[in-house]
């Protein structure tokens, strides 16, 4: 990598405990038609609650992959680049259950640095929720900083 | 029943190219609401050190995965795919993806394992630009139900 990096967190200002800002992210049926259409992911367990209820869920349930999009927000707006980021992994453990009402759900993601790693990266811990449970799981980032 | 353990490091011909382009990129940071401008503006892109817009970290996905097709569908394996759902992923970036890219894939099986009745299927999908330099590696597991009985 020789492109020039210019995150907004430096590697010595952060230790290991730092916390990132807590995010939180919406979704609602809209997001997911949305999501489905750029991504081309066209399940209907993603926007058809009838379908959805025959396969055995809840109720319309968000992309695994939209979920992964939101959490690692809260690393890249923390570092200001993107394109620092090395690593990201995800255990999708529980779907969000989104509604078809006026509010949908919302995704909960906090972020704690857990390990400085070389090269001036860190590994982020996330810890990503909806209505108070736990959807994603081992979900960690590898992030290079200033 | 039981997928083929010998189908364990088969590699499939890699994809060909995906360009991508400037406008998918837009579309997909504002189908998850990222308003960061490295994935909209050239020249915030290029103030970061990038030669145009980045995409999101997750967008090679809807490229890894369309390639991983390939495997899933692949009759010899015999995979149930109305059984599978996406249990882990992970990126390992060499590079942001960006726009002009023209990303072909290579998949491989790296792992079959039965557990619990389930069948899960580890695939890594290697993604290589125009010149043949590494960008991203996407690991994909999928896990397939048992089929009831009956």
């Amino acid at each position: 990598m020789t492109q020039p990096l210019k995150a907004k967190i430096a590697y010595d200002d952060v230790e290991v405990g730092t916390e990132l800002p807590p995010r939180t992210f919406p979704v609602d049926r809209a997001a997911l038609v949305r999501y489905a259409g750029a991504s081309g992911d066209f399940n209907p367990i993603h926007w058809n609650e009838r379908f959805a209820k025959e396969v055995g869920l809840p109720d319309v349930i968000a992309h695994g992959m939209f979920t992964m999009a939101e959490a690692i927000r809260a690393v890249t707006d923390w570092t200001g680049d993107p394109g620092a980021l090395v690593e990201y992994r995800v255990r999708f453990t529980r779907p969000v259950v989104v509604p078809d009402d006026d509010r949908g759900a919302v995704i909960e993601v906090g972020g704690t640095v857990a390990a400085k790693l070389d090269d001036n990266t860190v590994r982020v811990d996330l810890l990503v929720t909806s209505a108070g449970q736990k959807v994603l799981g081992m979900a960690r980032a590898v992030v290079r900083l200033a | 029943m039981a997928l083929d353990q010998s189908f364990v490091g088969r590699t499939y011909p890699p994809t060909a190219p995906y360009e991508v382009g400037r406008e998918k990129i837009r579309e997909f940071a504002e189908a998850v609401g990222d308003d960061n401008p490295a994935y909209t503006d050239p020249e915030a892109a290029k103030a970061l050190g990038h030669p145009d817009v980045i995409a999101p970290p997750t967008f090679v996905f809807a490229i890894t995965f369309k390639a991983a097709g390939q495997v899933v569908e692949d009759p010899q394996l015999g995979l149930d795919y109305s059984r599978v759902v996406h249990g882990d992923q992970r990126f390992a970036y060499v590079r942001p993806v960006r726009a002009g890219d023209r990303l072909a894939v290579t998949s491989t099986i790296e792992a079959i394992k039965s557990v619990a009745g389930k069948e899960i299927l580890d695939i890594r999908g290697e993604v290589h630009d125009e010149a043949g330099e590494h960008v991203v590696t996407a690991w994909t597991k999928l896990v397939a139900r048992a089929a009831e009985e009956g």
